[in-house]
This record gives C-alpha cells, structure tokens and sequence, in this order.
C-alpha cells in the first residue's frame, strides 16, 4: 500500500491537516466544525500518514499514546463540567471569560470551548486505538 | 430519634452478628438478648404517655417525590405490639443460642433473625404506609431465608419458597391496596388517613383498596384458603417457629388489619369478608390440627385455627370483640411461643417430635414440663391463667356479634373444644405416662431452653391472677387505637356464675373427652385422603408446575439461539405495533404539499436503492464495500441540499474511515457464500420489504403530524446571547446538551477498549 | 422531496433488515451499517425538511432567523453518526475476532458456542 508518492505527500500533508482541525476545532462554535469534525479530520490525517508510512513511523509522529489521548480528553470534558460547580453552578453549565489581546480584539473563552477540546481529543483517541490495532493485525 | 434506633439497631446488630458471634461464641444469645430487651424496657418507659394520647412521633424524608417518609408513631397497638415483638425476641435469642448450639452457620442465623426483628418493629411503628410494605416485605424475606436455614433439605427449600410465593403475592397485592388508598385519601400516612374516614369508605375505588388489604393480610396471617404455607414453615429450625410463625411474624396481618380498622372497616364488606375468613380458618386449622402427631405440626394447626380467631374477632368489630382480640393476641403468643420451645426442647433431648412416641417425660424433664402444662393450661383456657380471661372474652364476643351470632359461637366452640384436645395431646400428653424409647436418651433441657418457655408460661399464670398489671396500661390503649374511642378495660378471673362460664366447662369437657377419642379421628382422616386434591396446597403445586412448564415451552420457542429468529421477532412485534399506530389515529394528508424533489435528487436516490441492492447481492467482499460507501457519501450529499454541513462532514469522515475500516477487516473473511435457502430468502425478502414500507409511510405521516411543539426555538433564540456560539448545532453538543455528549464519548471510549482488548489481548 | 426520501429510507431499511436476517456474519455487519443510515435519514426527515440556511446565525444577527433548518436532529443525528461508527467498528472487529476464533461465519454453526 505504500507508494513513494503518497509518502512524501503525506509528509507534508499530515502536519497542515492536523493544524487545520485545530483550526476548525475552534472555529465550530460559530461556523460548521467543531471537536467531532475537528478530531474526525485530525485522525484521518494520520491513518492517512500510517497507510502511507506504516503504523510505527505513525505512532512515531504523534507520540502521545492514543489511549493517553481518551484518558485526556475525558478529563478535561469532565473538568470543563466540574468547572461550574467552583462557581456554584450546576454541572456544565457554561462558563465565559473574555480576554482583551491587543491585536485579535476581544476573544471569548469558555467551558464549552473546553469541553469541546475534550470531545477532540477522545475521537482522535478512539479512531487511532482502532485503525492502528486493526493495521497492526497484518 | 428514639424510635428509629430501636428499629436501625436490629439492623445494625444483624450486620454485625456472624461477626460478633465468631467473638462471643456460646454467649452469643445472652449477649444479643440484652438489645430487644433494652428496646422492651425503652418502648414500655413511653406506657403512660401512650396512654393519655400522646402518639411519640419521628419522621424523615426518604423518596419526598413520591410521597415516601421514614414516619414512626408510637400508640397503644404499636406499643403493645413492640413489646411482644422484643420480650419474646429476647428469650428466642437465648433459646437459639442452646437450640442450635455447635451449629456451623449460627452467626447467619442470628443475623436473619435480627434482621426479622427489626423489620417486625418497622411493620409495627411505621406511620408512612409505603414504609410500612417495605418492612412488610422485610419480614418475608427474612422469613423465606429463616424457613430455608437448612437450606440443605430439598424440604426446606420448597417450604421457603412456597411461604415466600405466597406471603410476597399478597405483598404485591397490598402495595397496590397502599397505592389505591393513597390516591384516594391523599396521604400515605397512617395518621392522616384515619381523619379523612368518610371519603374514603365512599369512593368508588374503597372496594378495590378493601380487598387488596384484605389480601395482603390473609396471605400474611394464614387465613383459608392461603393457610397451608404455615405447616410447610414448620421446616424452619424451632426457635423461627416459635418466634415468626406462631408469636409475631404472622400476626403481622392480624396487626394490619386492626391498624387499617379505623380506616378501612366499619363497612358492610369488611364485616363480612373478615368474619367469614377469620370463621373459615378457625374451622379449618382446628379440624386439621385434630390428626397430627408431629408436636409442631399439631401446634402450627391450632396456630392457623387461633389466628382465624383473632382475625374473626377484628371483622366482628364491636367494642367487644376488639377487647377479646387484643387480651387474645397476648395470650396466644404467651402460650403458642412456649409451647413451641417446649416442643424443640423436647425435640432436641429426645430426637423426636411424635406425641406416639414420647411419654412419662415429666420425671426426667420436670421444668420443661412445668413450662409445658402451664401454656398447655392456658390454651384450654383454664382458671386462673390468662388464657380463662381471653377464652371468656371471645365467648362474649361471639355471642354479642351484630349478625349470625348463634353460627359464629356454634364454630368457636367446636374449634374450642379441638384446641382443648391439641393442648392436651402438646403439652400434657408427652409428660405423663410410661416412659418411651426415643431415637436419644433425654435429659433436662439446659437453662437457654427451658428459661424462655418458663417465662412466658409464668407470665400467662401471672397476667391470670393479676390482669390488672395489663388491662388499662397496655390492652386499652391498644383498643383505643382500633376503635378510635375511649375504653376502660377491666379484666378479671370470676364474672359470676353465667351462660359464658358454662359454655367454657362444657369446651373443657368435650375437649378432654375428645382428646381419649383422638385415634378415632385419626383414623377417620387417614381415610380422608383420598379428597386431598381439594386442598390448596395441591392447587398451588399444579400452579407453580403449570408456570415453570410455561416458562420452559416459552424459552424454548424464543430463546432458540437463532438470532435471525430473535431479529424476526423483533421486526414482527414492531410491526404490529406501529402498524396500529400509523393507521389508525388521523394525520394523512395530502401529497402535494410536498417539495418537489430535483432530478439530481431523484438521480441520487436511485443511486442509493441501486448501491444498496448491490451491497446486498454482490459476492465480492470489495465491491459491497464500495457499494456502502456510495451510499453513505449520498446520506452526506442529502445533508448538504438540506441545510445541515456540520453533518454533510462528519458524514464524509466517518464514511472515509468506515470504508478503511471494512476493508481491513472483510479482506480477512472469507468470500460471502449463499448460506440460506431459497424458501428463507423469500420469507425474509417479504418481511424487509413490509418493514421498508412501513418505514416509508411512517416518515410520510411523521412530516404531515406535529405532535409537541420544538424545541429549536429556544436554542435558535439564545445560542448566541447565552453561549456565545453562532452554530447552534455545536453549541447544542457541547453546550446545552453537553451532558448526553459526554455520556457519548464515554461511549465511544468504552467500544475502543473493547477493539482494543479484542485485537490485543491473546486469550487462551 | 419528502416522497423521494421516504422511499429511499424504505429501501434502506429493507435493504437492512434482508441483510440482518442473514446468516453470513458479515452480512449482518453490513445490516448494522445500512441501518444506521436508514435511521439517520428517517430522524432527519422527520424532523421537517427545509432547503434554508443551515442553522448558524449570521454575522450582525442576535438569533436565528427564520427559515432555518432545524438544528436539533441535526446535533441528535451527528452523535448517531460517530456512535455508529462506534458500534460498526466494535461489531467489525468482534466477527473477526469470532471468525478466528470459530473457524466459521455461518452464525447457525456458531450457536454451538452459546451453550
């Protein structure tokens, strides 16, 4: 399945793909994205640099342990929950702060942003378990 | 605070117990006594209290939304009830303690018997009705594990689970009782429904709630036709028998129906319904006491017989009649728990409970058979013990009842006179006589034997002789609670030379003729047993047999472990269902409002059929992949013609990775062979293609049928202003429905532990 | 429209539940797969259909406008969508595993097992 092409492609590709699902992780909260299609994009850059280099080089690029990457994100969605009982809120009830940068202008920041950081990072997680495990099988 | 902790400390106890005991060993019984005792001693403090009127009262909050309170009261039934419950609980400790000396699993009996304890005083103080089922429930259960303690005898078993089957059935039908009266009286407590009695003995629904009690009462208390899982209980070790099914357990339902009295009765139906019962079992459990030779079959009978006296008395319901039950209750527990000791320590010393086998055992046991034939003397009702008084009031009664006195007494006497043979034959018989060879050689039963008989036994000579210590402390409050009125109670030995006085020689009489005439009647049963098949218990068999053959034919018609059978099932049932749901109620309309579709759509949509038989019939493992793929990129394209892009890409993703999915795996499968034949493909082609109809019509009907109005609105109005967010979609995942996200990738962390504990782990 | 998808949902579901009833394992796979679009579509229709905006509020607005798509089958069925993915890849991988395992995807010889 490897061609040399595709190799050097994905090489490429694979950081620019995963800079933009970060990218549309944040941006979804106002336009089409989010951390499903954010997570979903991010895991498809990186099956695609698997295919292409084989499983090893993958978890060679990424580094981090994919069942790491659930452990995190599950977390930080519950702490983006448990964030609004400090306040005494309910849980995930949305909490916002607006911070003033001196290029960007105003840009709000909330739980919810959080929160959606974690659903990111899970479906990076469980995609990856998956496809590697099943890779690995052959 | 108070009351609770006299219940929440059995429990505790009971916890605790099998580890206590492994410290205490042999003292383990006096150890326990000393807290039902303590409870004795804590309730009897609150005697004058009671007494003028002042109910001790305690509640918590358990379930608020459904109305269910930890609510106690204390009053003159409870009180009375309470000590019966603790006095006697402390002396079965300690007879426990000798009865089953040496027994490997001791420490569990005395923590189900704690556990029973508590739950009887749950049953006897709870105000909330929902509270008091769930102790209700409690005292079955310990029951059914206290009736199966030697759980290695097939008898054993069958015995718990009948007593279980039929007290836990009449359970159920009292919470639906509970759940009636509640929604017709408006409160689950006790204390507020006996102020609000009018409204309920008129509504439509008092019937129903009536007989549910009823039911709930009679399962409970052995009344007829339901009294034949008391002799079958008899299988529990003595110290139960004495304890649940002869002093307390049992007249758990006699309690609830005094409770329920100033409620419930009063009525027409109540009057009838419980007279006729109690009347029944008093007949019944007499007549079949009369052939026994095991001792604790003969008392288990004449415990049916003497329940049905009490319960009779209740549906009687004069002032009367109240008084002879509540004197009764305390005398029957008196002499029926001492009776039933005396029989186990008869059992334990000789190795048999055969009256035909035991004789002259007053030589070698003469305490026991003190304890014997005093309770024997009582049960006869013979002057001066308490018993005398007891028989003498219900005699009053039942000559006093409002309708078919002459019938009613005509029975009580019969009964009576039985009852004088039973105690004759129990309590007299084993002691006198020519010694016998037993299966052991006897001696006198230790002290933690004979102590909890002796005392039970003294107190119903004592309480004879001085009626006083009890009458207006003790019975009158409790008579006060039935009838909801004042009473002064005066009890004693003599009331002058009258028709009830001769009626009670005559019962003595005819009972000691009877008891030198009893082989006739055994003789006469042994024919009888050819009717046995109209017996209940034969009914209960034939039921129980029918339900298992049922359960049995059923599992193996739906349990066949074809899953295509599960799934056709599942498709059929659905079917009809929704069948029903769709045509049925209005909402067709029109077609022609409809949008109409382009022809790039239509061209889609059959692209999709098309890919979709191709997936289906294709033998070729990657040409079915494609197939799918085609029709989930198609899926992803509708979503973008209706406005949905957050779905058009997470469907584009998921499909990409899907496919890559599928071909890793399917390229290790083999090729799809035709497995079925043609007759199931045909039967399975007709069923998907109803179902893919009924599919289509009910989204034709769904798009036509607003049944709630949306909630979009709200999320529309204020996805921006209160979360900050522009996609309402997003903000609806992570914000406003953040929680059912985060149970979805819990979800999905969960499946990639299973691939990867299924790809990975090597198991053997 | 409406009729058009109705009839495409019909025969996703026909298509599924003739798959489901299988007893090739891998088939029932591809049921799982063909129901969940089925069920996707039929939320998604049922919901009302509407060629208008996507339901993002626009630069300058406070709230939605109407017409709008109904954004709340919309974030139901975008769950469905990656919890199916979910359940097809778990169910994907269990036959495998099974197939090794039992040496055989004729689920009728795997009855065997669940004894």
């Amino acid at each position: 399945m490897t061609s040399t092409i595709l190799r050097i492609a994905s090489r490429y590709l694979t950081p620019v793909f995963l800079f933009f699902s970060l990218l549309i992780l944040y941006r979804g909260h106002n336009a089409p994205g989010g951390g499903f299609i954010g997570g979903l994009l991010a895991a498809a850059a990186l099956i695609l640099y698997a295919m292409a280099c084989g499983v090893d080089a993958a978890r060679a690029k990424l580094r981090i342990d994919p069942r790491i990457l659930v452990a995190a994100g599950l977390l930080t969605a519950l702490l983006s929950g448990a964030l609004a009982l400090f306040s005494g809120n309910s849980f995930l009830t949305g909490r916002w702060v607006m911070l003033h940068l001196p290029f960007l202008g105003e840009l709000p920041l909330g739980t919810p942003l959080l929160f959606d950081l974690g659903v990111y990072l899970v479906v990076i997680g469980i995609t990856l378990i998956m496809l590697f495990a099943l890779m690995e099988e052959d | 605070m108070g009351l609770a902790a006299t219940i929440f400390s059995g429990f505790l106890l009971a916890i605790l117990a099998p580890f206590l005991h492994r410290l205490l060993r042999g003292k383990t019984g006096w150890v326990f006594a000393l807290l039902p005792l303590a409870i004795a001693i804590y309730l009897a403090g609150f005697h004058r209290e009671v007494r003028a009127g002042e109910a001790l009262r305690a509640a918590y909050e358990w379930v608020p939304t459904l109305g269910i309170r930890l609510s106690f009261y204390l009053d003159g039934l409870s009180l009375l009830f309470a000590l019966l419950i603790s006095g006697i609980g402390a002396l079965v400790l300690i007879y426990a303690g000798g009865y089953l000396h040496g027994h490997a699993q001791l420490g569990r009996f005395y923590s189900y018997i704690l556990m029973f304890m508590a739950s009887m005083l749950g049953v006897v103080l709870a105000d909330n009705l929902l509270a008091l089922f769930i102790f209700w429930e409690l005292t079955s259960l310990s029951s059914y594990l206290l009736i199966g303690f030697n759980h290695e005898k097939e008898d054993s078993r069958s015995a718990a689970l009948q007593a279980l089957l039929i007290t836990g059935g009449g359970g159920l039908a009292l919470l639906a009782g509970i759940i009636l009266l509640g929604s017709v009286g408006g409160s689950y407590e006790i204390s507020a429904l006996a102020n609000a009695d009018g409204v309920i003995r008129e509504h439509p629904l008092y019937l129903p709630a009536l007989l549910l009690f009823l039911l709930g009462a009679f399962t409970k208390s052995a009344q007829a036709p339901f009294h034949f899982w008391l002799p079958g209980a008899m299988a529990a070790p003595t110290p139960v028998s004495a304890y649940l099914h002869s002093a307390t357990m049992v007249k758990a339902g006699v309690y609830l129906l005094a409770r329920m009295n100033p409620i419930l009765g009063g009525s027409a139906e109540w009057h009838y319904l419980v007279t006729l019962a109690g009347a029944a079992t008093m007949l019944i459990g007499a007549l079949l006491a009369l052939p026994q030779t095991d001792l604790k079959r003969l008392l288990a009978y004449s415990t049916v017989s003497a329940l049905g006296i009490l319960v009779l008395l209740l549906g009687i319901g004069t002032a009367e009649a109240a008084k002879a039950a509540m004197v009764f209750l305390v005398v029957h527990s008196l002499y029926k728990g001492s009776l039933f000791m005396m029989a186990g320590a008869v059992d334990h010393e000789t190795g048999t409970r055969d009256v035909q086998s035991l004789g002259g055992l007053v030589k070698i046991m003469p305490v026991t058979a003190l304890a014997a034939g005093l309770a024997a003397l009582s049960m006869t009702g013979f002057p001066p013990l308490l018993g005398f008084i007891g028989k003498e009031l219900i005699y009053e009664a039942k000559l006093q009842a409002p309708t078919a006195a002459p019938l009613i007494l005509g029975i009580g006497v019969i009964a009576n006179i039985i009852n004088v043979t039973v105690a004759a034959i129990v309590g007299i018989r084993p002691f006198v006589g020519d010694k016998r060879a037993t299966p052991r050689k006897p001696h006198e039963a230790p002290l933690s034997l004979w102590l909890g008989p002796l005392t039970m036994a003294a107190a119903g000579l004592l309480l004879g002789l001085f009626p006083g210590l009890i009458a207006n402390s003790l019975v009158s409050p409790a008579i006060q609670a039935i009838r909801a009125e004042e009473i002064v109670l005066k009890l004693k030995l003599w009331h002058g030379l009258n028709f009830v006085l001769l009626l009670s020689v005559f019962t003595v009489l005819a009972g000691i003729a009877l008891f030198f005439a009893r082989n006739f009647f055994r003789r006469l049963a042994g024919r009888a047993q050819g009717l046995s098949f109209l017996t209940p218990s034969v009914w209960y068999q034939k039921g129980l047999d029918g339900l298992m053959g049922f359960a049995r034919a059923q599992t193996r018609l739906l349990q066949n472990g074809y899953l295509r059978y599960y799934l056709l099932t599942i498709f059929l049932a659905t079917m009809l269902l929704v069948f029903f749901k769709l045509v049925l109620p209005p909402g067709w309309q029109s077609l022609e409002k409809f949008a109409v579709a382009r022809y790039y759509e239509i061209g889609l949509g059959v692209a999709m059929l098309l890919a979709a038989l191709v997936a289906l019939f294709s033998r070729s493992r990657l040409t079915a992949a494609i197939a799918l793929g085609v029709i989930g990129y198609g899926v992803a394209v509708i979503f973008v013609f209706y406005g949905a892009p957050d779905l058009a890409i997470t469907q584009i993703l998921i499909e990409t990775l899907s496919v890559i999915l599928f071909v890793l795996v399917v390229y290790h499968l083999p090729a799809f062979n035709r497995l079925s034949g043609s007759r199931s493909r045909l039967r399975d082609a007709l069923v998907a293609l109803l179902f893919g109809g009924m599919m289509s019509a009910l989204v034709l009907k769904a798009t036509n049928l607003q049944l709630h109005p949306t909630i979009s609105g709200y999320f529309a109005e204020n996805s921006l202003s209160l979360a900050h967010g522009r996609n309402v979609v997003n903000v609806i995942l992570v914000d406003f429905r953040a929680l059912d996200t985060l149970g979805e990738i819990t979800v999905l962390a969960v499946a990639a532990v299973g691939v990867f504990a299924l790809l990975k782990l090597k198991l053997k | 429209m409406e009729l058009l998808l109705a009839i495409v949902i019909g025969g996703l579901y026909a298509a599924a539940i003739y798959s489901l009833l299988r007893r090739s394992i891998v088939k029932l796979v591809i049921g799982l797969i063909l129901l969940g679009h089925a069920t996707n579509l039929l939320i998604f229709t049922a919901g009302g259909l509407t060629r208008a905006r996507p339901p993002i509020v626009a630069e300058g607005a406070l709230a939605l406008t109407p017409p709008y798509a109904d954004p709340l089958p919309q974030a139901l069925i975008l769950t469905a969508i990656v919890i199916s993915f979910g359940v097809v890849a778990f169910t994907l991988v269990l036959v495998k595993r099974a197939y090794k395992t039992v040496g055989t995807e004729d689920l009728d010889d795997m009855r065997g097992t669940d004894r």
